[in-house]
Parts: structure tokens; sequence; C-alpha cells
């Protein structure tokens, strides 16, 4: 119930924030041109509350309110897959002014263009993943011949 | 400044944090879409919550939208549209998050690597935008 209540206040957020809204989107990235700083501010005022929420009050209870573990991310190293990941993403981005959280807010109001834009980029997902796969496969492989070496 | 609408983006950003956190206060989980999208296609993990969140979503925004009466965009599936959703799925994955996981809870939590991710792709979006515009 608290998954769903937390859904429908961040696709409240989305569509209030203007996040849906593509020419906005592109207008905050064309900061050479007419730069539309709307976006700033929804970055600064998500930051605003979830920044010392999670300082204060979840980092220090290292657990959810019913006393359930916490999912963080533990990789800390900068990557290639980092770094070109962004970026392809930040192309993604430009290009069409969707990201994957408006994208998902959209499917009721604009229908079959925002699925076709997420089958999309599941398909991208799944792509990538399968070559992360093979990658750490083929790491792997290395790492045992040199060790039998 | 072009159509700068500096309160409801504010409002709206407010929202998305304080729905970040009570994600992750009351499910333990970040608030990224590009993860929980994915997750759903992994073999072992959990996908009630995944869905739950995602279906939430979508009711929040039409909400928001009928009842704010907020313009909507009008959207057309093209070539374009297509390619773009590629490029977002492939980096998405790759950096592992996208603008809610890395650009509010990453940077949120002080992780160098959503930092460095998310100056990255506005920085590439950015480049793309100046291309096209």
């Amino acid at each position: 119930m608290i998954t769903l209540i937390a859904g429908v206040l961040f696709g409240f957020g989305l569509a209030l924030s203007g996040m849906m809204q593509p020419d906005k989107v592109v207008g905050f990235l064309n900061i050479a041109g007419e730069w539309d700083a709307s976006l700033m501010l929804v970055m600064g005022g998500a930051l605003a509350v979830f920044t010392p929420g999670y300082h204060f009050f979840i980092k220090k209870r290292q657990q959810t309110w019913s006393g359930a573990a916490l999912h963080l991310p533990t990789n800390k190293t900068l990557d290639r897959q980092l770094v070109f990941g962004a970026l392809i993403f930040g192309a993604g981005w430009g290009l069409a002014g969707i990201c994957p959280g408006p994208a998902i807010a959209m499917v009721a109001l604009a229908g079959w263009p925002a699925i076709v834009f997420i089958f999309a980029m599941v398909a991208g997902m799944l792509i990538a993943g399968y070559w992360q796969q093979r990658k750490n496969l083929l790491t792997e492989q290395i790492t045992q011949l040199a060790a039998s070496e | 400044m072009h159509n700068f609408t500096p309160w409801s983006s504010l409002l709206g950003g407010l929202l998305i944090g304080l729905a970040a956190l009570i994600l992750l206060w009351g499910k333990g989980r970040i608030a990224g879409y590009s993860g929980i999208i994915s997750g759903l296609f992994s073999i072992s993990d959990n996908k009630r919550w995944r869905i739950l969140f995602l279906v939430g979503t979508t009711l929040g925004a039409s909400a928001a939208t009928y009842a704010l009466h907020l313009k909507m965009a009008k959207l057309e599936i093209s070539p374009l549209l297509i390619l773009a959703g590629l490029l977002v799925g492939v980096g998405s994955r790759l950096a592992n998050g996208c603008t809610s996981g890395h650009g509010i809870c990453g940077i949120g939590r002080f992780s160098i690597r959503s930092l460095v991710a998310t100056g990255l792709f506005i920085f590439s979006g950015a480049c793309i935008v100046a291309m096209t515009h």
C-alpha cells in the first residue's frame, strides 16, 4: 500500500513539475539557446526533501519502518560502463525529451507513443543486459585461463 | 528565460523527493525508474512492489493532469522516438540508473557515481539538443 502511495505521489509530482512535457525537458537541456531553468527547480525541490530526510532519518536507522532491510547500491567504482552509459542515456533523453519515469507516468495520457517508447527502452535494457552478461562471462573465462597458466 | 515555471516545478520536485523518501522508508527501495523497470525482467526478483509503484505513477500523473488541467504534449510515433527509447534503455542499464535513481536518490545520498552520471547525462543531452536545435 505504501508503495502505491509513493508511486501516486511521484507521478503527481512528475506531472506538476513539467518533466512530462518533452519541450520543457529539451528547453532545460538547451543551455546554449533559450534556456528554461524550470527543471533545475524540480531537482532542487526533490533534493531539498530527500537529502535531509535520508541523512537525518533513514541513514541512522538503516532499516524501513517495519524493520526490513534497505536495498542500497554498493558499487562505488567510477568505471567505463557508468561513463558511457550516462553519455548514451543523455543522448536519448536529449533526442526525445523523455526519461524512464515520465515515460511510465504518461502511459494513460499519451497512449501508443508512450508504449512504443517504453518497448524500445526495455529492448535497450535487455540488449545492454545481455552484453554485460557476456562481458562478465568473458572476463571470468580470461581470469580462469590466466589462473590455470 | 523561456517558458519558466518556477512554482509548479518546485512543488512538483518537492512531491517527487517526498515520494522517493516514502519508498525508501516504507519499502527499503530506491525510487529509480530504470532499475525498477529492468528488475521486472530479471528472474529472481520480487515484482509486486515494482508493478504497484509503476501503476501508482501512471495513476498519480493522470490524476494531476486532469485535476489541475495540465498541458499534455502530443507525441507521435517516429523512428526518432524509437531510437531515443533504445538509447535511454541501453544507457540507463549500463549506467545502472537514470534521472530519478542517480539525479535524485543518488545525489541525495552523496554518491559520487550518481553525481558523475548526472553531470554526464545532462552534458550529453545538452550536446544533442545543441546539435538538433
